[in-house]
């Protein structure tokens, strides 16, 4: 019992304090890559390659006036920064990210907390981050503020239920809602990471997680054209600061869980080393390398796809949102039960390659249509399209 | 006490004071959060009775979805500035006394019948978290889950029908 106090204390110590570390690092990755795909240099100056830069960002933050409306609810004012970064670092608990590390007192598993329930809980915190976007759009008393915080509670409310529909093929093919379960049954080979038998579900995520974290193109809340900075605008110094780390948060919480539910987890392809026991302290130094890699490699996704598309209308985000991708999440999770119902009670398979290569099939066939009818101007028209 | 009591009482309190101070703020926003304290104060009760998957969904569907909707349409009908007080008259204070006095009458009879023991424990160590819940919702329940959801059903197209005068 002590022994799992310990653990889990040092766990929680060592995964905040790296996402902290990471975020810091992540915004200044964000500069440097903005920069390179702009043709410029972005911040070099502090220390080499500018790494010092988020510490000194931060500095400034901190030591920076703390400005606090008149006419602004001031308990709620405070209180928003703290309620959108405390989700986003919750949901990261329940993630594994590395196979068991053998001690001498026993096996510790690399996760922080592995519920049994571990998959709902990230969907139920994921929902919670919009209280603080909401509260801090209300609480300000700007009009600005408060559209940002009206199109970031519709934005999360009509994106979170096509995310969900879209894992619900994830839960069907682990046929549990326990994460390590999810990654195991994702182990046996490469193409049996989710996103082979459900390349669509990953497509509809992914859309959805771009919504959930307000980036671009769905950074509608915060919108500099039209709303100034959004919920954000009257925050200054160091509670803007942490909306700041709550979006990179976010980021790296999202980027975990595509990770997780398609990507194999802490699975290394081409090999079945790492899954099996004995566990070394070898396969865990090697599985969170991997887990490191691929979260690293949606993170740079994230930062790629926000300089590279526009932002889209308010208008076009809801129709996207309701008519595109919830009639599709539906329609995709009845295609894949009765195709899974099919090849396991009709065909008698048990899921392995074999079963999840026809599934990609399957996908393929259907990603075609789709993606011809998504292309653009027959969808998601422009307002002259569609007068 | 052992350590379940004291984190039950703890929780306990904590729904009943949340719950007081939701119905008490003259401010509607307030109000909408301390009723997203007294929900996830519920949630954690439900832990405590080994119904992780009922807690999940608590949070899931009302504190992530719901009381979100809620504070959207504070939000949108700008109510969310304190307002004067609309306590009803006598009338209104005897229909709530008389409900009230109901609801106490419903749990001490509930407390005759004596506490459930643990057969809720029980069945998930042996069916695992979900089926616990699926099973019977999608066997013995499976009539009463499908009118639920034709409600549900003429809801949503009422409020479309009352929406959009014009389709």
């Amino acid at each position: 019992m002590s022994f799992f106090l310990a653990a889990s204390i040092i766990k929680i110590v060592v995964v905040f304090t790296v996402i902290m570390v990471g975020v810091a690092l992540l915004t200044l990755a964000e500069r440097r890559i903005c920069a390179w795909m702009q043709d410029r240099l972005g911040p070099n100056r502090v220390g080499p390659q500018g790494l010092l830069q988020p510490a000194a960002d931060g500095l400034k933050n901190l030591v920076k006036e703390e400005t606090l409306p008149a006419q602004a609810d001031q308990v709620l004012f405070m209180l928003a920064p703290i309620m959108s970064f405390v989700p986003a670092l919750l949901t990261f608990a329940v993630i594994p990210f590395a196979t068991p590390l053998p001690t001498r007192w026993g096996d510790v598993e690399m996760v922080v907390a592995n519920l049994p329930v571990g998959f709902l809980y990230i969907l139920a915190f994921g929902s919670l981050g919009v209280y603080g976007i909401v509260l801090a759009g209300w609480s300000s008393n700007n009009k600005y503020s408060l559209l940002g915080g009206l199109r970031a509670s519709a934005q999360m409310i009509s994106y979170e239920i096509a995310m969900g529909m879209s894992t619900v093929a994830v839960l069907l093919i682990a046929g549990n809602v326990t994460l390590t379960d999810v990654i195991a049954k994702q182990s046996p080979s490469l193409f049996t990471w989710n996103v082979f038998p459900l390349s669509l579900a990953y497509f509809i995520f992914i859309v959805a997680a771009f919504a959930e974290t307000n980036r671009l193109p769905f950074d509608l809340p915060e919108a500099e054209g039209e709303l100034i900075a959004g919920y954000h605008t009257e925050y200054s110094a160091m509670k803007f600061s942490m909306f700041y780390i709550a979006e990179y948060s976010n980021m790296v919480t999202a980027s975990a869980l595509m990770t997780t539910l398609f990507f194999g987890g802490w699975d290394i392809p081409f090999t079945t080393w790492d899954n099996t026991p004995p566990w070394t302290t070898l396969k865990t130094l090697a599985t969170l390398a991997m887990f490191s890699a691929k979260v690293m490699f949606f993170l740079f996704l994230y930062i790629w796809v926000r300089w590279t598309l526009p932002r889209f209308r308010y208008d076009q985000l809801m129709a996207l949102g309701w008519k595109v991708m919830l009639p599709l999440a539906l329609a995709y999770v009845t295609v894949i039960a009765t195709a899974i119902w099919f090849l396991h009670d009709g065909l008698g398979w048990t899921y392995d390659t074999r079963f999840a290569l026809a599934l990609f099939a399957l996908n393929l066939v259907l990603a075609v249509p789709l993606f011809f009818v998504l292309d653009r101007g027959r969808i998601v028209a422009g307002a002259v399209a569609e007068a | 006490m052992d350590g379940t009591r004291i984190l039950f009482d703890g929780f306990a309190l904590l729904a009943m004071g949340s719950a007081g101070l939701c119905i008490t703020r003259r401010n509607p926003v307030a109000s909408a959060l301390w009723l997203v304290v007294t929900l996830f104060a519920l949630a954690a009760l439900f832990v405590l009775l080994d119904a992780q998957f009922i807690a999940v969904l608590q949070v899931l569907v009302y504190a992530g979805a719901i009381m979100v909707l809620f504070l959207f349409v504070i939000m949108l009908l700008n109510l969310g500035r304190a307002a004067p007080t609309d306590l009803k008259g006598p009338l209104g204070l005897g229909v709530g006394v008389l409900l009230a006095g109901l609801l106490l009458v419903q749990l001490l009879v509930l407390r005759q019948a004596g506490p459930a023991t643990g057969g809720a424990a029980r069945a998930t160590v042996e069916q695992g978290i979900i089926p616990t819940v699926a099973r019977p919702l999608f066997t013995a329940y499976l009539v009463p889950f499908e009118i639920t959801s034709l409600l549900l059903l003429a809801a949503i197209v009422g409020a479309v029908v009352l929406a959009k005068r014009k389709l």
